[in-house]
């Protein structure tokens, strides 16, 4: 993410260390508070990273182009809030994003589940995105009026951006879902695989209760209203049924991740973990 | 945007004027004043401050940006020059000047429309926003929320009909869409609202 074109370090000590294979993971111990945003900004990060699988290989180039520009901007969403919260800590965002252990993101299990080099089609794209859309577009709108005037900063630019992002989606669930009986098929199919991993997004634990407290944004659980009167009516739009929610509950916004998160890490940190301090 | 004190020191004033012509590396037709994100030039004790708000969360010119307004006050003999970052308010296209949005039309970059107190859009429309042959269809009424959105009525920034349908709903850049004039036929961009 450090788009500055410092050339790799050529002294012979520097060389040393980029020669080597592996980097430490760093150790980063979250304040409730620090959580809560990390959260967001490990939502936004690791979502991305799936958007970004569909780069030359959406259906169509306006896709391809359409849904890279949508992880561009959870990229820069992701920056301001691990820059932010990072600051707080002493690391940077390159170490926060390429340098920590699985178990230390926080992310919501939805946004790591396995994207299209696993096998999932356009279908399951296009949902997982407007589940997530829409849930961050209410969040954003939240954290706007948040006791950090950074993350109320912060959120001010992405409430706008996820408007966007939901809009975009929206248009494609009601083609795909009023589409052809293979379309809606695959959409319901999709549908009735993420949406289990949706009960995550609105339970409120410890984390939430503290950043609540404090001004520092909604408890999850308060989100869900919003989010259903969003979500709901392109559903019924696009002629899908809400699934009925049932005891399961996933937990990577706990930093207990799905089999899936691993390799998504593996690729995502290579670089860094294998050119320590690495610039392009 | 941040209005030129006709009371500035000079060398504030010639800070604008330097400004006024570093180009968006992304939309080489404005500058950055034109865009609307200088907010503010500051004479400090130790520098020439440039107040800067980013456009999109993840624009990746914001750096060259700010590296390129750096070069130009310094090649102007203004410096030393620091350029800093004012996140809230929110840069909105709204900001882009009235000079901005004729650049950008000549350019063949249809410009942004108003972007109301709340909405990113122009326009709102509860039919299939980027299918104009297949549209509402009368089971999509009644409180529906206001999701889907795209700009309407947008100008051809060539022969200036409002004939104009949405190809893309993103373009080259994050801040674009893409366009196609019904009248005249020619494919155009227009630079979305937010």
């Amino acid at each position: 993410m450090n788009t500055s074109f410092a050339p790799l370090p050529t002294t012979a000590s520097k060389s040393a260390s980029v020669a080597s294979t592996t980097t430490e993971s760093i150790v980063f111990a979250p304040t409730p508070q620090q959580a809560y945003l990390m959260r967001i900004g490990d939502t936004c990060l690791i979502h991305a990273q799936r958007l970004a699988e569909w780069s030359g290989h959406a259906p169509i180039l306006e896709e391809d182009i359409a849904l890279t520009n949508l992880a561009l901007d959870l990229v820069g969403q992701a920056r301001a809030l691990l820059t932010h919260v990072g600051a707080q800590a002493g690391f940077d965002e390159d170490q926060l994003a390429f340098l920590r252990n699985e178990r230390d993101f926080l992310n919501v299990t939805l946004a790591e589940l396995p994207g299209r080099k696993a096998g999932r089609d356009f279908a399951d794209a296009i949902v997982r995105n407007f589940l997530l859309a829409a849930w961050m577009n209410v969040l954003w709108a939240r954290l706007e009026a948040s006791s950090d005037a950074e993350i109320a900063a912060i959120a001010g630019k992405a409430v706008k951006e996820s408007r966007y992002h939901v809009a975009h989606a929206a248009d494609w669930l009601v083609r795909l879902g009023d589409g052809t009986d293979e379309s809606a098929r695959r959409t319901r199919q999709a549908l009735d695989r993420l949406w289990p991993y949706t009960a995550e997004l609105f339970e409120t634990d410890a984390i939430d209760t503290a950043a609540a407290e404090a001004g520092l944004g909604p408890l999850r659980v308060a989100l869900q209203a919003e989010w259903r009167a969003v979500v709901e009516p392109m559903f019924a739009e696009a002629g899908l049924k809400v699934p009925a929610t049932g005891a399961f509950r996933s937990t990577g916004s706990k930093g207990v991740h799905s089999e899936h998160m691993g390799y998504l890490l593996a690729e995502m940190q290579t670089l860094q973990r294998s050119f320590p301090g690495g610039q392009w | 945007m941040a209005a030129h004190d006709p009371v500035a020191s000079p060398r504030i004033a010639h800070a604008w004027r330097v400004l006024h012509e570093v180009l968006d590396p992304e939309v080489p037709a404005i500058s950055v004043t034109d865009l609307g994100i200088v907010r503010d030039v500051i004479e400090r004790a130790d520098a020439l401050e440039v107040v800067v708000t980013p456009t999109y969360s993840g624009c990746p010119a914001t750096e060259v940006i700010e590296q390129a307004i750096s070069e130009a006050i310094d090649a102007a003999g203004l410096g030393p020059v620091r350029v800093t970052q004012r996140r809230a308010p929110a840069w909105t296209t709204d900001w882009i000047t009235p000079e901005g949005r004729e650049k950008l039309r000549a350019y063949g970059i249809a410009p942004p429309g108003s972007c109301g107190p709340d909405s990113p859009s122009e326009g709102r429309t509860r039919g299939l926003a980027s299918s104009p042959s297949g549209g509402s269809d009368g089971r999509s009424v009644g409180g529906v929320y206001p999701v889907r959105l795209m700009a309407r009525n947008v100008a051809c920034p060539r022969c200036g009909s409002a004939q104009t349908e949405r190809l893309s709903a993103f373009g080259s850049t994050a801040c674009k869409s893409l366009y196609r004039c019904i009248a005249c036929r020619e494919p155009f961009e227009h630079f979305k609202p937010i």
